[in-house]
């Protein structure tokens, strides 16, 4: 994974609350095998929309997306980050992220940075008044700076130091191999196997 | 120190617990399906790795499955690509996997508890949200992403971060007609969509207490729809009647020891939630949606909201557009609403006393002329179990489809689905934009409800009748 410590692009206001995952990729999209190449289910349903805010040419080559409050609610799918990754998305917004979206994100690589919604709106503003606002992702200092503002975002400790050095999970817990055998020598005997 | 449920279950499960780091926990079972495994499988070939425990870890086939016809070849060439895809993973990496055509078929959600393979105190994940489902047995069971089923099928084991517990009391004796479907509808619109993020739900009172393990499963399922990762309920008679017996419940001295371990699991009385919430049974009546998502719920006895009652603004344009998109008219009573199309069916409404209750509805009635009514049961021992009851002959005779097992019209990954502007009543559990197919309006609504609508063409329930 890469390494993710600053980000500065450009950045689309979504003005919408409870944007779940079957908007951000409906489920048709989920039936491919592959994991890449999701770029054109990104909020699929929207996109047929010309006014939609990424069909707009002001917006075009997004890398952060501001969205409204409880972003990312629904479905489990991983397929949402992926979508919003292969679309060239670095950085989720929002006031309220749902967790599991929220946790899919961290393993991706994808920022989701919690905001006070004053400051969403802040931000929608100043990209709103003028697309090509260039704005800073500084996970190192946790903080938004776009234009006169800038606003500290919350993400979990964990998950910071992983996407700032470019950790895979699974590769940290196979080094706690010896734990696990342990604990597999004690569960109890009544519980199930699906063999 | 006094323990929730949820906390008894996380602590017997830690593997490894480091300051400033999530605590591995052990993962007991890992339920696999078509849709969110493949990647993970391939991530698992990419980097030379194995399945830790396939004994721990079953497949089945649902999401995407057809519900007629099931031993043909599936027409679609993107569902067949990952039938074939899990059926090649399951047997290059040894996972037990139920094939279209096994008994044990069916939504994952119900092939687990049926077997017995879900049991008090475990820790159950599968790459699907409503895995939640599986807490109605009081094991502590969420979904997971993608890259987290490749975690647990290489280490059997998932980082994670404590979660918050949250009490939701239901007291009191629910009226006639009143259901599980409704309670869960009930609560989710209490607390909203939202309401229960970063929080492990757990429901308890007597209403809780005098429900059934499949009503306690429909409660539980819903709860992700409240934001929640998980919600449980303690174990009990009730939950211990049902698994005495099954397949994969222990069996002899095993049970004695099981059953004594989970005595201990409920919470204890003096355990601390990080937040309550209480609902007066009797006061709940038969619920169903009007809006795009599963808060956006009312007494069936209610009419369409206004975005002029909204709360505040966010509120305001989300009923708007919610109107919009549903095609309502704020004022309009709910009864007056017109379905093309009812669904009987899913993990949160697709077991054998969901569709007992649909029978006893339909029975000697006719579905209206105007509306086609599907009924797909939630595996292939639901649907055996049925059929011995005789329950598919009434539900065909009212003029309803009977179907083969799978998630079906859910999500609408096979070929039943809702045309754009179509509008159904259903079952399921979410009522997202397009979730029943593009353009697709969705109420969601008990088993009772959807059958008393079959019959009348608009939303009721059967009092009505
Ligand atoms: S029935 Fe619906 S909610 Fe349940 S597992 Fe299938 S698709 Fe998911």
């Amino acid at each position: 994974m890469e390494k993710f410590v600053m980000h500065t692009g450009t950045a689309a206001p979504l003005r919408r609350s409870n944007v779940d995952t079957d908007q951000i990729i409906p489920a048709e999209y989920l039936k491919r095998i592959t994991r890449h190449g999701f770029e054109d289910g990104l909020f699929a349903a929207w996109r047929k929309d010309t006014e939609f805010v990424l069909n707009q040419p002001a917006y075009q080559g997004v890398s952060i997306l501001i969205a409204g409050p409880d972003f990312g609610t629904g479905s489990s799918r991983e397929h949402a980050v992926w979508a919003l990754q292969d679309y060239g998305f670095k950085v989720v917004l929002s006031s309220r992220f749902a967790d599991i979206f929220r946790g899919n994100s961290g393993k991706g690589g994808l920022l989701t940075a919690m905001l006070e919604q004053d400051d969403i709106e802040k931000l929608w503003a100043v990209v709103e008044a003028d697309p090509a606002t260039l704005v800073t992702v500084d996970l190192d200092k946790r903080e938004v700076r776009a234009g006169e503002v800038t606003a500290v975002f919350e993400v979990d400790d964990y998950v910071r130091w992983r996407l700032m050095e470019g950790l895979d999970d699974i590769g940290i817990t196979l080094n706690q191999a010896e734990a696990i055998t342990e604990f597999e020598a004690k569960r109890p005997v009544f519980l199930p196997t699906t063999a | 120190m006094a323990k929730t449920l949820a906390e008894k279950v996380w602590e017997a499960h830690v593997v490894r617990r480091a300051a400033g780091e999530p605590d591995l926990l052990y993962i007991d079972l890992h339920l696999v399906h078509e849709v969110t495994s493949p990647q993970a499988f391939d991530g698992l070939r990419a980097s030379g790795r194995s399945v830790r425990r396939p004994d721990l870890t079953l497949a089945t086939e649902d999401h995407n499955v057809p519900t007629i016809d099931i031993l043909k070849p599936i027409a679609d060439p993107i569902s067949r690509a990952q039938v074939d895809a899990l059926r090649n993973n399951c047997a290059e990496f040894g996972v037990p996997i139920y094939s279209l055509g096994n008994i044990e078929q069916g939504i994952v959600h119900v092939v687990g508890p049926q077997l017995g393979l879900t049991q008090p105190g475990m820790t159950v994940v599968c790459g699907d949200s409503h895995t939640s489902t599986h807490g109605a047995f009081g094991a502590l069971a969420f979904g997971i992403g993608t890259s987290e089923v490749e975690h647990v099928l290489a280490t059997q084991t998932l980082p994670l971060k404590p979660f918050k517990t949250m009490a939701i009391n239901v007291d009191g004796e629910l009226p006639a007609g009143v259901s599980a479907k409704d309670v869960t509808l009930a609560v989710i619109a209490k607390i909203g969509t939202g309401g229960g993020q970063g929080y492990v739900l757990e429901y308890k009172g007597s209403a809780i207490r005098g429900l059934s393990m499949e009503g306690r499963m429909t409660v539980c399922n819903m709860s992700i729809e409240a934001g929640a990762r998980a919600g449980m309920i303690a174990p009990d008679e009730t939950t211990f009647e049902y698994l005495k017996g099954r397949d994969r419940a222990p069996k002899g001295a095993d049970w004695d020891a099981a059953v004594a371990y989970w005595s201990t699991l409920p919470s204890d009385a003096d355990a601390k939630y990080d937040a309550e919430v209480f609902i007066d049974a009797s006061t709940l009546s038969p619920f169903v949606t009007w809006g795009t998502n599963p808060g956006q719920g009312l007494p069936l006895s209610g009419s369409v909201p206004s975005p002029a009652d909204a709360k505040d603004e966010v509120d305001r344009v989300a009923i708007e557009r919610a109107l919009e998109y549903m095609g309502l008219t704020a004022g309009m009573p709910l009864r007056d609403i017109k379905v093309d199309i009812v669904f009987v069916g899913s993990c949160t409404n697709g077991r054998i006393e969901d569709l007992r209750t649909v029978a006893e509805v339909l029975k000697g009635r006719k579905v209206d002329s105007k509306v086609r009514m599907l009924v797909v049961p939630g595996s292939v021992r639901v649907k055996n179990q049925a059929e011995e009851e005789g329950l598919d002959v009434i539900i065909k005779e009212s003029g309803a489809e009977w179907r083969e097992a799978g998630c079906s019209m859910c999500l609408a990954m096979n070929p039943d689905k809702l045309a754009p502007g179509e509008r159904s009543a259903s079952t399921s559990n979410r009522n997202f934009e397009g979730r029943q197919g593009p353009g697709g309006r969705t109420h969601l609504v008990s088993p009772a409800v959807a059958a008393a609508t079959a019959i009348t063409g608009h939303l009721a329930a059967p009092a009505d009748l």
